[in-house]
């Protein structure tokens, strides 16, 4: 197959061209750029190959989310792994990295293995499990890491909450070195964050919310990369979210603590005034639509939606480069779990359908350049995967993550000027629990290519 | 003003939306002082007090009111209800509009309930307290008490002292004091009144954490309940030590205007955030917003319910 005439854009490879992406069966042939040239084999793999055009497209690199809760086994009524990875499908998702605080948890090579078995039997696209850091979440004892990177488990989580004690991290931290993979936490002072709805701030006071302060999020940040920096391991920041973790990280990169850390798109565009329905700041890029009532279920996520100020520390190390992959913290609930008072509302927010379409917004309206965006979605997470020892080490293909010739025919097309409005009725998730109902945004994925197979498809012709 | 359909509460009220309630009330309080307190006015409607907190005055005062207006009122509590058994709210709410509810008065313990049952209802919902958030018909009654015996509210000084953090009447009185041109000192320990607490509203209210100092030449003092649980939270390291910085006392207030208004939404821990002999005392004017909440509740009933004067 030949998708002919788009922009082709893989941060991974170096390439941003406009001409014809070539795929051979599950695999990246490679790119042709207009104006001639280029491998004389792909080009003659091209000829005679059924086309479709993308003129006036881009072409990426199908996404990697690190972050996505896919809940099977245990809570299949808020998602399976079939709707989780059709909703990513249609998120140009091609890989899921699948949080494991699922019931039971993934903390035994089998749950790990009925992932990746259902996933291979009913999955729109590929999952990657990640095993628990402790067994159960309970934060008592490790669990077997080998054996369950050994049945492809991809990094390490108590996600949900955090890794339950500094000593049960550093541990986790040491012992998960020798596999190479990250120990991803969710930073979080339980005692300073329970009971806590939203962010603690003016908004938070005005709504009589009990408040999540910023300092929960900073303090457990601190206390991974100071154990990082003792044992050497990876510490990967979940869902990061406030300014002053930022800094902490970027600082402890300059002195080169193995840390990495990612953003949701929510964090990206989202403050914490949508739980008062309505947003006053003229920063804000997006707006709950008119006549959108306070104390929106909705809104309420963990780490829970910052400020403005947040939101533009957060875009600037976009930029920067201290900000290693956008994953979503796709959180599907429920309606039961959601449609309740504010207080009993579970966390989380269905993310991999809106995913692609708020950063985009967020690149229209040029606050930050589509490379970066496209990078944090593909090489960024794709290089967290690898980490020092490369994917094949870890039994992922090759070139995961990129269009480099030989990588799995993973695609997404995207149109930049589309302009849509989120329904979540329209989800093929589960989760239809989105404060963005209603909300117009401009740039979609109009296809997704999964091992050369069209899993998800808005093109004219096929 | 326009048709408002809820009372939520007061953060989208303007000076004349005020006005309309104090006006409206006064009419009521006329109601009030006839030898038969009784007029037509909800005849054939259905008012369903919904309490999924504990309360006296504000339910007993919602049900004189609905009554005095003619209307049939029906009590609901979580306890000895289906709440008990597990129903949401949702099919609470969901099962009062079968039964034909017209005007929901609702009280409970999580901020922002009334407005989930508001985007679900046909008919009307009252917040009669909502967790930490509101207590909007409280700061009606406080305005229209003030108003009585002060006059115009422009450039008096309000001093509101307590446990702020966890306090909806303060909350709904900012909105309704500064609309009315007050000025607002919020007095309590720090750890009840963290200082960004104020910025919600804007940055025209003060914190002082000395209550001598706030209590200065203060045109009317409200001190609010203190929660016993606040010390096992870990906010308090006794009540000891908050009576002694806090509690309003006769020698505090002298420090006040003469005329000085002392004010509390009930129910008191008398000793604790009030002496007894100011509770009591002849600037106290405790009896008189229960009696005011009455008037004010038959006006919000009215008023929502499409009535003009």
């Amino acid at each position: 197959m030949v998708l002919r005439g788009g922009r082709i854009l893989d941060p991974g490879s170096g390439i941003d061209a406009v001409g014809d992406l070539v795929l051979v069966g599950s695999r990246i042939a490679g790119v042709l750029a207009n104006g001639g040239g280029g491998d004389p084999a792909v080009r003659r793999l091209a000829e005679g190959a059924p086309a479709i055009s993308v003129s006036g497209l881009l072409v990426t690199p199908g996404f990697i989310d690190l972050h996505s809760h896919l809940r099977e086994p245990g809570f299949e009524e808020k998602e399976s792994i079939e709707s989780g990875t059709r909703a990513g499908a249609r998120g140009g998702f091609t890989t899921l990295c699948a949080m494991p605080n699922t019931s039971p948890t993934v903390d035994t090579r089998a749950t790990v293995e009925y992932i990746t078995r259902t996933a291979a039997a009913r999955g729109a696209v590929r999952v990657l499990p990640i095993g628990t850091v402790s067994k159960g979440e309970e934060g008592q004892e490790l669990t077997e890491m080998a054996d369950l990177a050994e049945a492809g488990a991809v990094a390490f989580s108590d996600d949900g909450r955090p890794v339950a004690s500094a000593r049960l991290l550093r541990y986790a931290l040491e012992y998960a070195r020798m596999l190479d993979r990250p120990i991803v936490d969710h930073c979080e002072d339980a005692s300073l964050s329970a009971g806590g709805l939203m962010h603690e701030g003016a908004v938070s006071a005005r709504l009589g919310l009990k408040g999540n302060p910023a300092a929960s999020e900073v303090i457990a940040v601190a206390r991974g990369l100071a154990l990082a920096e003792l044992t050497g391991g990876r510490f990967h920041v979940g869902h990061l979210s406030t300014t002053g973790a930022l800094d902490l990280v970027r600082r402890a990169k300059e002195r080169g603590v193995p840390v990495t850390c990612e953003v949701t798109p929510h964090h990206l565009a989202l403050t914490d005034e949508w739980v008062a329905g309505t947003v006053s700041d003229g920063r804000a890029y997006l707006r709950p639509p008119k006549g959108r009532r306070p104390f929106d279920p909705n809104t309420r996520v963990a780490p829970p939606l910052r400020t403005q100020d947040d939101v533009e520390a957060l875009l600037d190390a976009l930029a920067e480069g201290v900000v290693d992959a956008i994953a979503t913290d796709h959180a599907p609930h429920t309606i039961v779990d959601k449609a309740c008072e504010y207080g009993l509302a579970a966390n989380g927010i269905s993310g991999l359908e809106t995913a692609a379409g708020v950063l985009l917004t967020l690149v229209n309206v040029g606050r930050v350049r589509l490379e970066t965006v496209v990078a944090l979605l593909t090489a960024g997470p794709a290089r967290i995967l690898a980490g020092d020892q490369g994917l094949e080490a870890k039994r992922l293909p090759a070139g995961l993550g990129s269009l480099r010739p030989g990588a799995p025919a993973d695609v997404a097309v995207l149109d930049l000027r589309r302009q849509w409005v989120v329904e979540p009725q329209a989800f093929a998730s589960r989760g239809r629990n989105t404060p963005l109902a209603g909300v117009p945004l401009v740039g979609r994925v109009v296809a997704t290519i999964f091992g050369g197979d069209a899993v998800h498809w808005e093109l004219e012709t096929k | 003003m326009p048709e408002r359909r809820h009372l939520l509460d007061l953060d989208d009220f303007s000076r004349a939306d005020l006005e309309t309630y104090l006006t409206t009330a006064d009419a009521m309080q006329e109601i009030l002082s006839r030898p038969i307190k009784r007029v037509p006015a909800l005849r054939g409607m259905s008012v369903v007090n919904l309490f999924y907190e504990a309360s006296t005055r504000t339910r007993v005062s919602f049900e004189i009111a609905a009554k005095n207006l003619s209307a049939d009122v029906v009590n609901i509590t979580a306890s000895g209800s289906s709440v008990e058994k597990g129903e949401s709210l949702l099919d609470t709410v969901a099962t009062l509009e079968a039964l034909g509810a017209d005007i929901i008065v609702m009280r409970h313990s999580q901020s922002g309930a009334p407005y989930f049952v508001a985007e679900r209802v046909r008919g009307h919902v009252v917040n009669a307290g909502d967790g930490w958030h509101a207590h909007p018909t409280q700061a009606l009654l406080d305005l229209y008490t003030l108003r009585n015996r002060l006059g115009d509210l422009a450039g008096r000084k309000v001093v509101i002292v307590g446990d702020i953090l966890h306090s909806r009447v303060a909350r709904s009185n900012l909105w309704s004091l500064l609309l009315a041109g007050a000025s607002v000192v919020l007095c309590g320990p720090p750890t009840l009144l963290p200082p960004a607490l104020p910025e919600g509203w804007g940055r025209r209210v003060q914190v002082e954490y000395h209550l001598d100092r706030a209590i200065a030449d203060a045109d009317v003092v409200m001190a609010l309940r203190l929660q016993k649980e606040r010390q096992q939270g870990g906010l308090l390291p006794s009540v000891r030590e908050y009576v002694r910085l806090y509690q309003v006392s006769a020698e505090r207030l002298k420090r006040a205007r003469p005329w000085v208004v002392v004010m509390h939404p009930g129910p008191m821990n008398e000793g604790v955030e009030i002496a007894p002999d100011v509770a009591h005392g002849p600037h106290a004017v405790i009896e008189e917003q229960v009696a005011n909440g009455v008037a004010i509740r038959m006006a919000t009933l009215f008023l929502l319910a499409g009535g003009e004067l």
